[in-house]
């Protein structure tokens, strides 16, 4: 069983396709690299720190990308955001059978601020275009630096979203909060509350995850897998039947949850026994317990 | 510009807009047909209620208005930056309100975004930043972060950054360098609502801003990233 969560952008992208059938478009060798972090002085990647290509996924053709978290975090600078853009536009051109996002960033690459904004945005639109086009996108979260900012709102326009109890989905960092709003707010050296607000567990609880998986990369492959069936069969495209369900969805969590201040009274309410223990539990026991009484089971 | 004296220099022919929470919504004429609008004032704080009430506006328009234009006006300090809101998971909202936009928009609705003061980075992402085209008046405060943050983040001296800025409108806060970048499809000088109304017949669903950045020389990788990508595709299939 291989770590998803220590496995580096590449490896884990080729352990999640078929052996030897990921190709890789704009490869290291070809140095598309920032225009713009020489400027600064920063240190540039040849692939701009994300992996993007084709490949196999148990004999089906899918696209994948796979930000790497080991530069700069993941974060989306021009060259960065534009490969993503570029995947899901040739997705849609080949009609491939999914997208899969290995997502891990901290979102907007603060270095190349503007144009980072920007690209996010377009990486928002071309996954809902793509979706329109009725291929799903699946986005996969199990890496050490999380999905933040601009990324952990992509995430959420994906078809599904497929995290370990590791990963980590939220819009600001707690350091950021930290910053902005004082240690009372967020203190992000308390590990344990880090994870039970932005983890894994509390976002399949939430209904903000729809699979939950142990820490390794067949898991996530499996789950991608399903994930892709099932989207096949429920259609890709956002509808507006949809969207109310969404809508009242998150009009009932703000309702129900609004006033709490700790993610464990919020389990708490949807009828967990023993909800302090819940983060000691590994991913089957956790799913023993928690898959009656999650939302939007 | 207050969210009264705009809308009243935006739709001269008249609009009923009210303010909730510094949530702005409601209706007016835009080139002799009613629009849906939507916004924020007082650069506020985008936290979960005013994502999910953006997003009910805009469902409600598709779901009782087909066509029906939408204009978003927008003026936030970006996300709102607190414990509670991404223990609700605040990403979910903002990309709820993104997807209300986007399925608008496919439904054939035009989408309209005008940064009239002040637009900030994860609460733009999901308003502006989603609509066909977004303009923006002349003093908008456009960023992710100011120099001074930057500076101390990315450890590059802060005048050495002013220098590049000069030079490189990914670096500088701004609506012009935004439009440079493509980001902002033009700014606007005087006449809002001829403005508007040239906007609403022009606007396509097309994702364009790439292309502009590397015309308006901006943004000069992006596009050319992107077709590198796609062109493979075409090379492979012919």
């Amino acid at each position: 069983m291989t770590s998803y969560l220590e496995a580096s952008a590449r490896s884990r992208i080729r352990k999640l396709l078929d052996p030897n059938t990921f190709h890789e478009f704009l490869p290291p060798s070809e140095r598309v690299i920032s225009p713009h972090l020489g400027q600064l002085d920063a240190p540039v990647s040849f692939d701009d720190g994300i992996v993007i290509g084709s490949g196999l996924l148990q004999g089906r053709k899918v696209f994948a990308a796979a930000q790497e978290g080991e530069f700069m975090g993941g974060a989306v600078g021009e060259v960065h955001g534009a490969k993503l853009v570029g995947l899901f536009k040739r997705a849609m051109a080949e009609k491939v059978g999914a997208v899969i996002l290995l997502a891990e960033s901290g979102g907007v690459r603060l270095h190349e601020a503007n144009a980072g904004l920007i690209a996010v945005s377009e990486v928002m639109r071309a996954v809902l275009e793509t979706r329109a086009a009725g291929i799903p996108v699946i986005a996969l979260i199990g890496g050490a630096n999380g999905c933040f900012g601009g990324m952990g709102i992509v995430a959420r326009c994906a078809n599904v979203v497929v995290m370990s109890e590791e990963g980590r989905l939220a819009m600001s960092g707690p350091e950021v909060i930290e910053t902005a709003a004082g240690v009372e707010e967020f203190d992000s050296r308390d590990r344990a509350l880090v994870w039970r607000t932005t983890g894994g567990k509390h976002r399949y609880l939430l209904g903000d995850c729809q699979v939950i998986v142990p820490d390794s990369i067949d898991a996530f492959r499996n789950a991608a897998f399903d994930a892709m069936q099932f989207v096949d069969a429920a259609g890709a495209e956002l509808t507006l039947d949809g969207l109310h369900a969404e809508n009242a969805m998150l009009e009932r969590r703000l309702a129900n949850f609004g006033t709490r201040t700790d993610p464990v009274e919020i389990w708490s309410d949807l009828g967990i026994p023993a909800a302090p223990t819940l983060p000691m539990l590994d991913a089957d026991a956790f799913r023993a317990v928690a898959d009656s009484h999650r939302i939007g089971k | 510009m207050n969210w009264r004296e705009l809308s009243s220099q935006l739709f001269p022919e008249g609009f009923d807009i009210v303010e909730r929470d510094l949530f702005l919504s409601g209706t007016a004429r835009a080139a002799g047909a009613e629009v849906t609008v939507i916004g924020t004032t007082e650069h506020a704080p985008i936290g979960v209620e005013i994502a999910l009430a953006q997003a009910k506006a805009v469902l409600d328009t598709v779901d009782r208005h087909p066509g029906r234009p939408i204009v978003i006006l927008v003026d936030t300090q970006g996300q709102r930056l607190r414990h509670r809101d991404e223990m609700l998971g605040i990403n979910s909202y903002m990309a709820h309100l993104g997807k209300c936009i986007d399925f608008a928009r496919c439904r054939g609705h035009k989408v309209i975004g005008l940064v009239y003061d002040q637009a900030l980075s994860g609460g733009f992402i999901t308003s502006g930043l989603l609509a066909d085209a977004c303009y923006a008046l002349p003093d908008a405060t456009i960023r992710v972060m100011g120099l001074p943050a930057m500076a101390r983040i990315t450890k590059v001296p802060e005048e050495r950054l002013v220098e590049l800025a000069k030079a490189n409108p990914v670096f500088a806060p701004g609506a012009h360098n935004y439009f440079m970048m493509g980001g902002i499809e033009a700014v606007w000088e005087s006449d809002l609502a001829a403005n508007l109304a040239r906007a609403l017949e022009t606007a396509t669903s097309e994702d364009r801003r790439s292309s502009l950045g590397e015309e308006r020389g901006g943004r000069r990788s992006a596009h050319r990233v992107m077709q590198a990508v796609v062109a493979d595709a075409h090379a492979r299939a012919a």
